[in-house]
């Protein structure tokens, strides 16, 4: 018999500190889907899509049914769509993104990710569309998802596609500028983007993944804070080993998920992506996490080290709990998704310049950070590109993704509703880096060696 | 296969035998059932085989979550192989 101690901390896990496996993501290549006449693409790509995960959304649910487990998100990516655009430039590629927001809905998931270029060393053909066609893709599809990777360590940093996302950016919040600006809430601008990643709004199925695949996300913050919360007094060497032990747990229930749907589905499983996603419930927060660690607030001074060590904690704990890890894996901070972020954001212990410095050693970047409205699309350009230098040089993802509140100051919030949460509008730093980011180029690929 | 129905919340009389009832109307057989108390609370968990079971397993978990709403109890049923993984190497 098992232990019943370890049966009812698996349903207090559950029950009241919000364990979940955050999505299910089926990775489809759309790779035979290119045409030259983009109409008979389209009608690929949507049948492609409806055949392979036609049984996604009730496999997921039978599988959360049966092992009791809350299986929150099924998602879809898919290959770069700029390869696919490639094949026909002189048509409008938003076409292809009305055709994924229609197989999301046939297939009832909750996003598609894949509006996709990989730009990192420059524009191949049908990158440069597809960056200019992202504003309006994302303001006339509800559930389509849009990455762009602009540096790669070993590339370097396309300061010309840099300068491209500061303005797309600007302009995807504008034209959703009715609806709280959310357009920009589901774009996201990578520096070595993974290409096994199962969260969204940077997913997408890399052109060296297999025909279909499917990787899990799990999560579990409110599991790891209740278990630092009866840990008071324990050094920081004991925390690292508290949090690996529940990081195991965690991961192994994603890894038992992703085996089960990939036997089901009959699709190959791909990996588990270790991360601690937080949601805006409370009880779901990455920053309680760090709280209970003993800071006063997310933000404090000591947030960039205890956030290192719960990072690297997580993954220490979920490598040997799963066969293959890939994907973010790590812990992420979004601001707008986390109940303790949101309100260390609002009473000022945090700030973006101390967000920056935490995506050094955190698992993604500057996530879900609501900026003033009036903006400029140049400092938006080197936010991006300061981001992508720590991730460049620290052989790292990193990933931003801003939301400029269209009519807002800093100090007002905008509320996206559901797991994208809210935030208030933080302010940035206004010093002009406009000629600097007008210089275009390449940042050249750092050094890999002496490394001070 | 095997499945751990877990029924917590306030002690009463007939718990075993209600949640009993429904497995043998439904061909599942109790292997075993351990009770204990947990901060004042009943806690209750049979291990359950459910090969022989004349539903399927979605409607079996249903049945029982109905009873739990009707009885004030919290019960989950789930397929053993999730405690399996989370707490054995």
């Amino acid at each position: 018999m098992i232990n019943s101690h370890d049966i009812l901390e698996t349903i207090n896990m559950i029950d009241n500190e919000n364990l979940d496996v955050r999505t299910i993501t089926m990775g489809i290549s759309l790779l035979d889907c290119m045409d030259s006449d983009i109409e008979k693409s389209c009608e690929k790509i949507y049948d492609k899509i409806c055949r392979y995960a036609g049984n996604l959304v009730r496999t997921g649910e039978e599988i959360s049914k049966e092992y009791g487990i809350p299986i929150i998100n099924k998602r879809i990516s898919v290959t770069p769509i700029a390869m696919i655009a490639a094949c026909c430039p002189t048509k409008d590629p938003v076409r292809f993104a009305l055709t994924l927001d229609r197989a999301a809905k046939a297939t009832g998931v909750n996003f598609i990710g894949g509006y996709s270029a990989l730009v990192h060393k420059g524009f191949a053909p049908g990158d440069y569309a597809l960056l200019e066609s992202i504003p309006e893709a994302l303001s006339r599809t509800e559930f389509v998802c849009s990455s762009v990777n602009i540096g790669t360590t070993k590339a370097g940093i396309n300061m010309d596609a840099v300068e491209k996302m500061g303005r797309i950016v600007l302009k995807t919040a504008q034209e959703t500028a009715d609806r709280d600006c959310i357009g920009a809430a589901k774009l996201v601008v990578f520096c070595n983007a993974p290409e096994d990643n199962p969260f969204m709004a940077g997913a997408f199925h890399g052109p060296g993944e297999p025909d279909c695949v499917i990787n899990v996300g799990v999560s579990g913050p409110g599991v790891v804070r209740a278990a630092l919360a009866k840990a008071k007094g324990c050094n920081i060497t004991e925390v690292a080993d508290l949090i690996k032990r529940t990081a195991f747990k965690i991961t192994r229930m994603g890894q038992l998920v992703a085996q089960e749907a990939s036997r089901r589905l009959f699709v190959p499983f791909g990996i588990v992506d270790l991360s601690l996603a937080p949601t805006p419930a409370i009880g779901d927060s990455v920053a309680h996490i760090l709280e209970e660690m003993g800071l006063e607030s997310c933000g404090a001074h000591g947030t960039t080290a205890a956030l290192a060590l719960l990072n690297d904690a997580v993954k220490k704990g979920g490598v040997m709990a799963s066969s293959h890890v890939g994907g973010l894996s790590g812990a992420f901070i979004p601001v707008t998704e986390d109940a303790g972020m949101i309100d260390a954001a609002r009473c000022g212990a945090l700030s973006i310049t101390k967000l920056e410095a935490m995506t050094a050693v955190c698992s993604v970047g500057l996530d879900m950070i609501v900026i003033p409205g009036d903006t400029s699309a140049e400092i938006i350009s080197a936010i991006i590109a300061d981001e992508a230098a720590i991730g460049m040089v620290n052989s790292k993802t990193t990933a931003v993704r801003v939301i400029p509140a269209i009519g807002k100051k800093a100090g007002e919030e905008l509320n996206f509703g559901g797991l994208l949460g809210m935030g208030p509008v933080m302010e940035v730093n206004r010093y002009s880096p406009a000629e600097f980011i007008h210089r275009g180029g390449r940042i050249p690929a750092p050094m890999q060696s002496l490394k001070n | 296969m095997r499945a751990v129905i877990t029924v917590i919340g306030k002690d009463m009389v007939g718990i075993l035998a209600r949640v009993s009832t429904i497995c043998a109307q439904n061909g599942v057989n109790v292997v075993e059932v351990t009770q204990s108390i947990l901060q004042d609370l009943f806690a209750m968990i049979m291990m359950v085989d459910i090969s022989k079971s004349t539903v399927p397993f979605n409607e079996l978990s249903d049945q029982l979550s109905e009873l739990g709403k009707e009885l004030n109890l919290t019960i989950h049923t789930m397929h053993e192989d999730i405690f399996n993984s989370m707490h054995r190497i």
